[in-house]
């Protein structure tokens, strides 16, 4: 295998919408959806005399995005234009940042080695930029349409080190990167929507070479797992490659998913030369220490932090909690029950359990699911009370969701409330004996393990209304 | 005042007879298209307007004239008829940049300064013919035939305003927009014996001026006289949210009118976080008691580089008695340097080519204006539009631009030539700390030339040596008329430090005051 004899390398460049409500360097809306070419105006579609004016919500998300990439952010950077000729591109240059980007020298760990010392891959840099439009090539016969909606749009690229050396890296490190923005609330990080898109630059060398291998970029991946299998894919052409005596050649290659493997771009990468120079229609983007300082305070919690704080707050353990912070509103949610129930032990069970099974399948988004975490660690009190069965409260929140009442309501509406009365117990154990003889026989007679169902029998013939700790209860004592 | 003397009369005088009630902005209008019906607007003869629509302009003012009739408020240029270069954006007319490629091009949406004439009143007659997106300084090279010179038939009006300059000379208007990269409002305004100023960098909203050096392009004012031309750039001057680039320093009356009792004057009433303040505090003499036109106090610089052995001699002469005119208001002449006036041209002609290589990319026959089918794809439809699209001087500057800014070429080109522009800038900064409170100097080495005679580019690029020096530094320049050279009129030009037009227009008003009837002699 050739596995054995090279090294994997790569850097990730990782594009990220920026959740703005318009775009950035006009006053167009920066939804994704609307028909074609509808938000645009004399800005984005590049008209004759128009000049485009900075979006500050633009400059306030990319700065909280590479605060929380740990990058430095540089209090001067400059805009510069990108210029290149495509149908998409309405002014013929794309405005980005060149040699002065807002942000440099970040870092993010993605896990740790098997000695437990952090594996740290570097941001070299984050910087803003403006999307280009769509072209469609296969909606109109010998024709390409244009829509401009995405034209303008606010992109962060960030930039790592080459310092991801294999495909698992690639995707733990795309993984953090788009946990840590989804925490900061900077874009919906969605590859579905296009809202972050990747590509990859990928070399190889043998394990102890400094120097690094001639470079392919690696395109179009539509999700984190083809991001892996491109990565896998072109690694072993590489090494092929070099093993059959050839030269990897710089050049830029598109992942085809359905045949999962590289193709070579149709545009031919190295004749292009960008002719970047500072955008004249913009002054230098000047950001001063205090306005960054007040940025840094008003960071939103980080996931590394989030998760400590759940280890030392609640009895889970760390998988639970890397379960439970994939997102920040699923660990708000969780938080909320844990914090409200008090029961950080139920509350994950529930949450990992029937709530997400009842969203996963309605489609819903946490945050706005039905069963608030108020809600549900009433629910939970009800249980650890006693007043309801665990199988009763199961019913209920099947009942919460459909209907939005509260556990309480759901529960006593439903006859559901648990019966701790001896008596009516008692009364439901003795027809239970009485209807099933063979088993009660057998039981009364030191089969023991025959406990369990008649458990259950009674369980079904108060419908879970009888608590099942009682239950057990009176029949130890029937058994002797 | 009658409508009837309407060549002869200021802006000013227009506005406040209609505001009184005495000329209805209807008279004037007519009277405006009379006048470039006389003296031969259209395109077989001076060929100054490329798009007018006379009743379009005739139902603007009957606007006015109801604005007038119900004592709204019609603003300082209530019924002037203006005329606006065609790369400055409009509503209604075309906006051709005087080239093929923008045939028929109607913009969608109105240049701020625009806006802002006809918020006070202004009415817009036509558009002016240009050098193809600005690129020239004889409007020869307009895709849509050269503009005469009204005084001069046989000579081109300059450039690249021409059309904006000679509407103003043949008394069709008494403001004109243009637009400035180079010296291309103060270099027309040279050649036809009129007012042409270019404000500060950042001064005037860029917002729809058809861009071709970004960090050079600037809106200015054509007028017959300086008032005029403080007048119309007092409408347009100021902060606008649509440009970055535009200055939020508050803009000071310039008008002789209220000069000495400036109501906002910026020198002290400058945001201390403004580009004015960082530049440094401008040397400013005290003000003259109100309708002072004397220039006691104040410090004139003649710099040596704009006064070579070269120069004509009759130039000379004609600047020596417009420097005596100064002298006899009152002002100091100081001889300075500039030392590094000489780098200006070629600095020049690689930063605007650069800008504009990549500023005219949006041209590309997708979206608008031309589009040329060579049944060869996408890039064949590039090249056949914009071969067909731009004349041979466009072409020419987007070439010589990316090449400055391509890989290998850029740190030896474009970057030099940003260095010596700040020691360009530098050398204007040194001037006006050390006491020197404005400069004088020709506006152009010589008066107008004849149709054809230059078709050398370089020699033709030498056209701005004088001029060039106040777009690369950003300051404000003013061309006054100060006299004929072989019958042909020349121009004067004020130079001042950063935002200091008020500045500017003072020693603009003494000299044209002092000079009287010789500007024109």
């Amino acid at each position: 295998m050739s596995h054995e004899r090279y090294e994997m390398v790569v850097g990730l460049e990782v594009h990220v919408q920026l959740k703005t409500r318009t775009k950035a360097f006009c006053g167009c809306s920066a939804d994704f959806g609307a028909p074609p070419n509808v938000n645009t105006c004399p800005v984005c579609l590049a008209l004759p005399g128009a000049l485009p004016v900075l979006n500050e919500h633009a400059v306030e998300l990319a700065v909280r995005a590479a605060l929380g990439l740990g990058c430095k952010i540089d209090p001067v950077s400059v805009f510069a234009r990108k210029n290149y000729f495509y149908p998409d591109l309405p002014k013929g240059y794309q405005i980005s940042q060149f040699d002065q980007p807002l942000a440099t020298g970040g870092s993010v760990v993605i896990g740790k080695t098997e000695k437990g010392s952090d594996i740290r891959i570097g941001v070299t840099r984050l910087h803003m930029e403006e999307d280009a439009g769509k072209s469609i090539h296969d909606r109109y016969p010998g024709a390409t349409a244009i829509d401009l909606n995405r034209a303008g749009v606010p992109l962060i690229e960030v930039v790592s080190e080459p310092d991801i050396r294999s495909a698992a890296g690639a995707g733990a490190y795309l993984r953090t990167v788009k946990q840590i923005l989804q925490y900061l609330d900077v874009s919906d990080v969605s590859m579905e929507e296009g809202s972050l898109r990747v590509d990859a630059n990928i070399s190889v060398r043998p394990p102890g070479q400094a120097k690094l291998g001639t470079k392919t970029e690696v395109k179009n991946m539509n999700s984190f797992s083809a991001v892996e299998k491109a990565l896998e894919s072109e690694f072993v052409r590489q090494c092929a490659l070099i093993d059959a005596g050839g030269r990897v050649e710089q050049q830029t290659l598109l992942w085809d998913g359905a045949r999962e493997a590289v193709r070579p771009s149709r545009t031919k990468e190295g004749s292009h030369d960008y002719r970047y120079f500072p955008e004249p229609d913009l002054r230098p983007l000047m950001l001063d220490e205090k306005w960054i300082d007040d940025a840094r305070k008003k960071l939103p919690e980080l996931p590394d932090a989030r998760k400590k704080r759940l280890a030392a707050e609640f009895p889970i353990s760390p998988a639970e909690i890397e379960q439970l912070t994939v997102s920040p509103a699923l660990a708000e949610y969780f938080e909320a029950v844990a914090r409200a129930s008090s029961d950080g032990k139920a509350a994950y069970n529930w949450v990992m359990g029937e709530v997400q099974a009842t969203i996963r399948a309605s489609g819903e988004d946490i945050s706005r699911f039905r069963v608030r975490p108020a809600d549900l660690a009433q629910l939970l009190s009800l249980v650890r009370d006693g007043t309801i069965s665990h199988t009763a409260a199961k019913r209920v929140f099947a009942q919460m969701v459909e209907t939005g009442k509260p556990a309480a309501q759901v529960a006593a509406d439903e006859g559901l409330l648990q019966v701790g009365d001896e008596d009516a117990i008692a009364g439901w154990v003795d027809e239970v004996l009485k209807e099933h003889p063979e088993e009660a026989n057998r039981y009364l007679s030191g089969e023991k393990k025959l406990q369990g169902v008649l458990v259950g029998f009674v369980m079904k013939k108060s419908k879970g209304r009888a608590d099942p700790k009682r239950v057990n209860q009176l029949l130890s004592v029937r058994g002797g | 005042m009658s409508v009837d003397n309407y060549t002869q009369l200021g802006a000013a005088a227009i506005a406040s007879s209609v505001r009184a009630g005495d000329m209805s902005p209807t008279e004037t209008i007519r009277a405006s298209f009379k006048r470039a019906n006389e003296i031969g607007a259209g395109p077989d003869q001076l060929n100054i307007f490329l798009h007018a629509n006379e009743k379009a302009s005739v139902s603007e003012a009957e606007e006015i004239q109801k604005r007038v009739e119900n004592a709204a408020d019609v603003g300082v240029l209530a019924g002037v008829p203006i005329a606006i270069k065609d790369n400055i954006a409009s509503l209604g007319l075309p906006t051709t940049c005087g080239s093929r490629i923008l045939t028929g091009y109607v913009s969608p949406f109105e240049a701020t300064a625009i806006t802002r004439l006809r918020a006070n009143g202004a009415m817009i007659v036509a558009k002016t013919n240009m050098d193809e997106f600005a690129m020239g300084s004889s409007t020869e090279n307009s895709a849509f035939g050269p503009t005469r010179n009204p005084l001069d038939v046989r000579c081109v009006p300059g450039g690249s305003s021409g059309g904006s300059a000679a509407a103003v000379a043949a008394g069709i208007t008494p403001i004109a927009l243009g637009s400035e990269t180079g010296g291309s409002v103060r270099q027309p305004a040279a050649f036809c014996g009129v007012v042409g100023v270019k404000p500060t960098y950042g001064r005037v909203s860029r917002y729809g001026l058809v861009a071709f050096a970004s960090s050079l392009d600037q809106i200015g004012v054509i007028g017959r006289t300086v008032d005029d031309a403080a007048l119309g750039l007092e409408c347009i001057a100021g902060f606008d949210k649509m440009d970055s680039t535009s200055s939020d320093a508050d803009v000071p009356i310039y008008r002789l009118a209220v000069l000495g009792k400036p109501a906002r004057d910026a020198r002290d009433a400058r945001d201390p976080d403004t580009e004015a303040m960082r530049i440094g505090r401008i040397p400013v003499p005290p003000p003259p008691p109100p309708g002072e036109t004397t220039l006691r106090g104040v410090v004139i610089g003649k710099p040596k580089e704009y006064f070579p052995d070269s120069l004509d001699t009759t130039m000379k002469d004609v600047c020596e008695r417009a420097l005596d005119r100064l002298r006899s208001m009152g002002a100091t002449i100081r001889d300075i340097s500039l030392p590094q006036s000489s780098l200006a041209i070629p600095v020049y002609y690689i930063l605007a080519p650069a800008e504009a290589s990549s500023n005219l990319a949006r041209f590309d026959g997708v979206r608008y204006g031309l589009r040329v089918e060579s049944g060869k794809g996408l890039k064949g439809m590039y090249e056949a539009t914009r071969s067909e699209g731009f004349g041979r001087e466009v072409t020419r500057r987007i070439l010589l631009g990316t090449y400055v800014l391509s890989a290998g070429y850029y740190d030896a080109y474009y970057k030099k030539a940003q260095a010596v522009r700040t020691l360009i800038a530098d050398d204007f900064r040194a001037v006006f700390s050390s006491g020197v409170h404005a400069i004088f100097t020709p506006t152009t080495p010589t008066p107008a030339f004849p149709i054809g005679a230059i078709s050398d580019p370089y020699e033709m690029y030498l056209n701005d040596i004088f001029t060039v020096t106040a777009n690369l530094a950003g300051v404000p320049a003013i061309s006054v008329p100060i006299g004929r050279v072989r019958r042909l009129p020349v121009g004067g030009q004020i130079i001042t430090a950063h935002f200091d037009e008020y500045g500017m227009f003072r020693v603009a008003y003494a000299l044209e005051a002092a000079l009287g009837k010789e500007a024109h002699q």
